[in-house]
């Protein structure tokens, strides 16, 4: 890095991949929005952004802020990364667009209207069963036990073997931050979990009718080549699963800490929607990831040269003051249009329309038998190289 | 600033000046206009920013052709889908939309 551009611009020494960081980022957070709107982060080597407004530049500038290099800290067009990249994900237009809209018609809120009753059924007996149980461990026995039944589901892939998703999730996410310790962790028993992975992304291995079988249709219409249509269904599970476990986790804390706005949902319907829209404000499972500049650019008076890493932590934009009033208090009421805890742009979330579904049918169905939430001890804190939720949530549901 | 007439089912209209560069869903939505949810904040993903585009000869010169994404989320809106149908998401504001007349579905849910 030329010394005449260090000189111009904001630094920090703040890592946002190590533990301090992950227990708590909204210090670290506020201190880099106020260092400037582009801050360049000494240990990495890369660029970030933290303030709203520069965050919903870079993610709806596709053109300058490319994912094509991957959305980690990797350049992979110049290293290669350890996995075969999203066709979504880490791709950029034309060949994006193409497989967005396939993922997006079998993922569009006209085709999950077909899985609701399916969801609540399922969500009711979850509720029953934790109700049962007494002490639980809120992300084992019930925040991920729901996706892993109904998304799985949903998607069709084999009943046998499917813890082997969390794993692939934390690969996946885990594997978009530096060679740290998380990532070492997380690739530990990568072989196995990616051979499951790719088998279960297989035509002959999905339920008829499912959304992954849905893709292979596009394979039959003569679109898109069935080594293509794996690499797609494989975005339902790498996207599909941690990611709404850690939303679902991170909504019972929230509620947990916050009984007055849990009895607000209770007693009015029709407000979980947008208490979730707050959650995923307030406590985005998805905290940051990379764009990579496509050419020399200029953002907010910084001067950015081609191919740099920017990270961009949507978690702090979703907590910024200059956009959000009491932007640390969780307000169920607060109007949260515009946060980007679903990102924002070509490659804002494309399963956010099934995680909502997921997610209200559940929350819905606790608030209809559960008056409290209550914290059982200490919860501990996941630390994650992308994600934010909990390794454990030990709570009680009282009825 | 382009100004733009939004036509509610009801057949009310209101008038409103959007920033070039904004889109019509974020446009609507900060200037208070009801009919317009934009759910998923802009990913044509939710097909809740519908509305119709009435002018059929400024809208082939002013507005983008659909994409293969916004063309499979359109099938997607409550309300039905006409050859005028638009997503709000898609349509970034430019000078060409100057007095452009905005429909709005009757539901968007």
């Amino acid at each position: 890095m030329a010394a005449d551009t260090l000189e111009r611009t904001a630094s920090s020494e703040i890592d946002p991949f190590s533990p301090d960081f992950f227990r708590n980022p909204y210090p670290f957070h506020a201190t880099l929005r106020d260092a400037g709107p582009v801050v360049w982060l000494e240990k990495w080597g890369v660029w970030a952004v933290t303030r709203y407004d520069q965050v919903q530049a870079v993610l709806t500038d596709w053109q300058t802020y490319c994912s094509g290099a991957g959305v980690g800290i990797v350049n992979e067009k110049k290293a290669g990364g350890w996995r075969k990249p999203s066709a979504l994900l880490e791709t950029d237009p034309p060949e994006h667009t193409a497989n967005r809209a396939i993922v997006g018609r079998i993922l569009s809120p006209a085709a999950l209207r077909a899985l609701r009753a399916t969801f609540e059924t399922e969500a009711d007996a979850l509720v029953e069963r934790a109700l049962a149980a007494g002490d639980i461990e809120g992300m084992t026995d019930f925040s991920e036990t729901f996706p892993m039944k109904v998304f799985a589901d949903a998607v069709g892939v084999p009943v046998e073997g499917r813890h082997h998703l969390i794993t692939w999730g934390n690969m996946v996410f885990n594997g978009m931050g530096p060679r740290n310790d998380l990532f070492d962790r997380a690739m530990a028993n990568a072989e196995e979990v990616t051979a499951w992975v790719t088998a279960a992304c297989r035509r002959e291995n999905l339920t008829p009718g499912g959304l992954g079988a849905q893709v292979y249709k596009h394979v039959d219409a003569g679109e898109i080549e069935e080594d293509h249509a794996a690499l797609l269904v494989r975005s339902f599970l790498s996207a599909g699963v941690d990611t709404t476990t850690f939303a679902i986790g991170n909504a019972l804390y929230c509620f947990a800490a916050h009984p007055d706005q849990w009895d607000v949902v209770r007693n009015e319907s029709g407000r979980m929607k947008q208490a979730f829209e707050e959650v995923m404000r307030f406590e985005s499972p998805f905290q940051t990831f990379f764009r990579t500049t496509t050419c020399d650019t200029q953002l907010a008076g910084t001067h950015i040269p081609s191919d740099s890493k920017i990270l961009v932590l949507v978690a702090a934009a979703n907590r910024d003051p200059r956009k959000w009033k009491d932007a640390d208090t969780f307000d169920i009421s607060r109007s949260t249009a515009g946060h980007v805890g679903f990102g924002a742009g070509i490659h804002g979330c494309v399963g956010q329309m099934i995680a909502r579904l997921e997610v209200e049918v559940l929350l819905t169905a606790l608030a209809r038998r559960v008056k409290r939430i209550e914290l059982r001890g200490e919860p501990v804190r996941l630390l994650h190289n992308t994600l934010r939720s909990f390794e454990k949530l030990p709570v009680r549901f009282h009825a | 600033m382009p100004s733009i007439t939004f036509i509610h089912a009801d057949g009310a209209r209101e008038n409103f000046d959007i920033p070039v560069g904004t889109t019509i869903m974020h446009g609507a939505l900060s200037a208070g206009l009801d009919g317009i949810v934009g759910e998923c904040g802009g990913s044509a993903m939710c097909a809740t920013c519908h509305v119709y585009i009435a002018n059929e000869e400024q809208a082939k010169r002013a507005l983008p052709p659909v994409s293969a994404v916004e063309d499979a989320m359109l099938d997607s809106a409550a309300a039905e889908r006409t050859v005028e149908s638009r997503l709000g998401c898609q349509l970034s504001v430019t000078d060409a939309f100057d007095g452009l007349e905005i429909k709005l579905p009757e539901r968007q849910l």
